[in-house]
């Protein structure tokens, strides 16, 4: 027996031994992450998960915000995002990490970037990637130093042939960019550095979001050699009153067609044109306008019409922010993805365990008309439709309808609708004082009878509709003998859930569509996430909804009509969704 | 001579001073959808007199905080003189832990340089609040001063942090 011992115990410091010479010494920067995985309850979180999404990007457990450095790396697509390991609140932020090969499947990594040098070691917040001339991905990425400063730091991949770009190194040079008495950058907001591009003198441009007192501005930094910047006198562009600006973003797109361009591409306006996007602090809402790139002065031009601030347009009309995109080069298309966060108070948050989503990516394009950028969920969505679909053409909906969509997974659905309505003549005319949408939509509910309108789908519905989200038209004149039209789309929550402590404002948008044509309206269902697109992209809206009933099984679809006119529904198509491996 | 006009100088700049601060405190409060309730809160903390703007806001977060504790403790109390309100007080109870333990760290690590998440965690504040006063049957809630108290303060505290963004 004795020897039996002898020999586990030698046989078990053999193998230690084995084990010890291929473990390599963990890098200084490993242990803190090591630590902090030890420390959390790495079991996902199963008591009542009914607000999981099936097909919606988050990870197991946990706070998650901004999306981070998306980016396409020898075919396999990158998403990192800002991520607590300790709760299911903003705090303790590292980089975590999934790559796809669909944007739609996701296998999870460890943690890319996280605190572990006095430039970052209070938080490593959001940032970009800049793909190199060479092929070679960088990140540039806000830390927080030791005096809680906002700077801006570089980190590459450690092993270039990982196509999973597991491991990040940070340069020793860092921080590249920091407040100091001599540029007077303000050092509590000084964040969220964009992907880079290369200017004709061959030098490379970064903005990052910044204020002074009320002036949201994006300050330039220019370099050589990509680690060493030089801060530009001038910011790329400023606006006074509307604060801090927030994960900016900085991107060409063709003037015409859908397809996306790499994003230090120029050229002349009939061919491409800039877009600056912000992320305005007071608002929480995302903001793009439309303009031309001076690439001489080093400065955007927004077009006529669009103003850096409260009254851009929007992304998304609904809880939807810090987003950020990139190009997608194996399929030449410019890729959006956006933060939704809960509506739900901290206290469920906590108790459920998580906090906050990604929506689907979208891609994302200019009009033609040259006056709003289009979105639409990546195509690769459509994979998860399964062949469990009701279809419904021709079917008209009277005053006061409703129509059952069923035999579908109401609560995990992808429907599509295209409206029809005649006798446009017999539109109300719109109060010419509303020119808020949002404020039409919450002062009019359901009950609020239009001649056309509302009219839409009601999702996460219970069976006698003590709960629903209705996602509804409503078409007006717009003046008494005028032949145009202004069309609202809203996305109503108010009767969302029997819960009280939900955030249920009421969204809204307008759809610069001509009603005399068919009506699309799409709606990705989710469990606890709704995004509408109204006029094929032209108007988006996501949502927070938190039903008690209307839950799984006992989730109900209806296409409704409440109206004084009737509505055609020219066909309607809704799809059970399979789940999406997202984490 | 001299030296009494110096004194006298720096009397009169201490208190040029010494006002210019307070004023800081009274622009701050007049900001605020509550003035008076403002100006009594940060008052009775001396750091108001020298506090920026993240300075008040940090004053009022740990008012949130003594004020939640204080109802936790009410909520204790409250098990014993009306035990048949002992759902409604479990869920007070557990609202009020997330206001104490979560919403003022949340608001504390994120109002100097990342502002809005302390606003939405004093927003929170607030809805948690109300829906503990929420569960009680109408007119039977123990705590209904309080819980109006926490409201009134978030909404101070929230226009506070604003002016952060």
């Amino acid at each position: 027996m004795t020897r039996e011992v002898f020999s586990n115990i030698g046989l078990s410091l053999l193998f230690t031994l084995l084990i010890g010479n291929y473990v390599v010494d963990l890098e200084a920067s490993h242990h803190v992450y090591e630590r902090l995985s030890q420390s959390t309850n790495t079991e996902s979180p199963s008591v009542n998960q009914r607000y999981r999404t099936g097909f919606h990007f988050q990870p197991p457990k946990n706070w998650m915000n901004d999306p981070n450095g998306p980016m396409i790396y020898k075919g396999i697509y990158h998403l990192f995002y800002q991520w607590n390991p300790k709760g299911a609140v903003w705090g303790n932020i590292v980089w975590a990490h999934s790559t796809s090969t669909d944007l739609i499947n996701w296998e999870p990594h460890p943690p890319a970037i996280f605190p572990s040098e006095p430039f970052d070691i209070n938080g490593c917040w959001s940032g970009s990637v800049t793909i190199l001339p060479n092929g070679k991905p960088v990140i540039l990425y806000t830390g927080i130093d030791p005096k809680n400063q906002q700077v801006q730091n570089i980190a590459e991949p450690k092993n270039i042939s990982d196509p999973y770009l597991r491991e990040w190194t940070k340069s020793t040079l860092n921080p590249l960019m920091a407040p100091d008495a001599v540029n007077g950058i303000n050092a509590s907001s000084f964040r969220d550095p964009t992907t880079a591009w290369l200017g004709q003198d061959k030098k490379w441009r970064v903005i990052i979001g910044s204020k002074i007192n009320r002036r949201g501005l994006a300050i330039t930094y220019t370099s050589k050699d990509f680690l060493k910047w030089e801060k530009s006198p001038e910011p790329l562009h400023y606006d006074d009153g509307s604060g801090m600006w927030e994960c900016p973003d900085f991107f060409p797109v063709t003037r015409s067609g859908s397809k996306g361009v790499e994003t230090s591409s120029f050229g002349e306006p009939n061919e491409i044109k800039h877009v600056l996007k912000v992320s305005l602090d007071d608002t929480k809402h995302d903001y793009y306008t439309i303009g031309t790139y001076d690439r001489v002065k080093d400065k955007f031009v927004p077009d006529s019409g669009f103003k850096m601030d409260g009254t851009a347009p929007r992304y998304d009309y609904g809880k939807y922010y810090a987003s950020k995109t990139f190009y997608d080069s194996a399929k030449s298309r410019r890729i959006l993805w956006g933060w939704t966060n809960e509506s739900s108070s901290v206290d469920d948050d906590v108790e459920k365990g998580w906090s906050g989503i990604q929506t689907i990516p979208r891609k994302i394009w200019l009009d033609r008309s040259g006056k709003q950028l289009i979105q639409w969920p990546v195509r690769e969505v459509k994979g998860l439709r399964t062949k469990e679909v009701k279809n419904l053409r021709n079917e008209v909906l009277k005053s006061g309808s409703r129509l059952e969509v069923s035999g579908v997974t109401a609560a995990q659905a992808d429907v599509e609708v295209l409206f029809k309505v005649r006798g446009l003549e017999k539109a109300d005319v719109i109060d010419p004082s509303w020119t808020d949408p949002q404020l039409i939509c919450s002062q009019m509910n359901v009950s609020v009878k239009s001649s056309f309108g509302p009219f839409g789908l009601m999702v996460l519905a219970s069976k006698n509709l003590e709960e629903y989200t209705s996602v509804y038209f409503r078409i007006f004149k717009a003046r008494q003998n005028s032949g145009k039209f202004v069309v609202v789309m809203c996305s109503d929550q108010s009767r969302s859930s029997l819960e009280e402590d939900n955030d249920k404002t009421t969204y809204g948008a307008f759809v610069d569509i001509n009603p005399y044509k068919p009506i699309p309206l799409r709606a990705l269902i989710d469990h606890s996430v709704v995004e509408s697109f109204g006029g094929k992209g032209r108007a988006c809206i996501t949502s927070r909804v938190y039903p008690k009933l209307a839950i799984g099984k006992s989730s109900h679809l209806f296409a409704f009509n409440y109206g004084s006119q009737s509505v055609d529904v020219l066909n309607l198509n809704a799809w059970s969704m399979n789940s999406a491996q997202i984490s | 001579m001299k030296m009494i006009k110096m004194m006298m100088m720096m009397m009169i700049m201490a208190m040029v001073v010494g006002v210019a601060l307070g004023n800081i405190v009274d622009t701050t409060c007049k900001q605020t959808p509550d003035y008076t309730l403002c100006l009594s809160l940060l008052r009775s903390d001396p750091r108001s007199s020298s506090a920026d703007t993240v300075g008040l806001g940090l004053i009022l977060v740990d008012k949130i905080k003594a004020l939640g504790t204080e109802t936790l403790g009410q909520i204790n109390a409250a098990y014993k003189t009306k035990p048949m309100l002992k759902r409604a007080l479990d869920e007070c109870n557990q609202r009020y832990k997330t206001i104490v333990d979560v919403d003022v760290h949340t608001a504390i690590t994120a109002i100097k340089g990342n502002p809005k998440f302390a606003e939405g965690a004093v927003v929170d504040a607030g809805v948690e609040a109300s829906v503990c006063e929420g569960g009680f049957p109408k007119g039977q809630s123990p705590l209904t001063g309080l819980t109006q108290r926490m409201g009134k303060i978030c909404d101070v505290t929230r226009a506070i942090i604003r002016m952060l963004l």
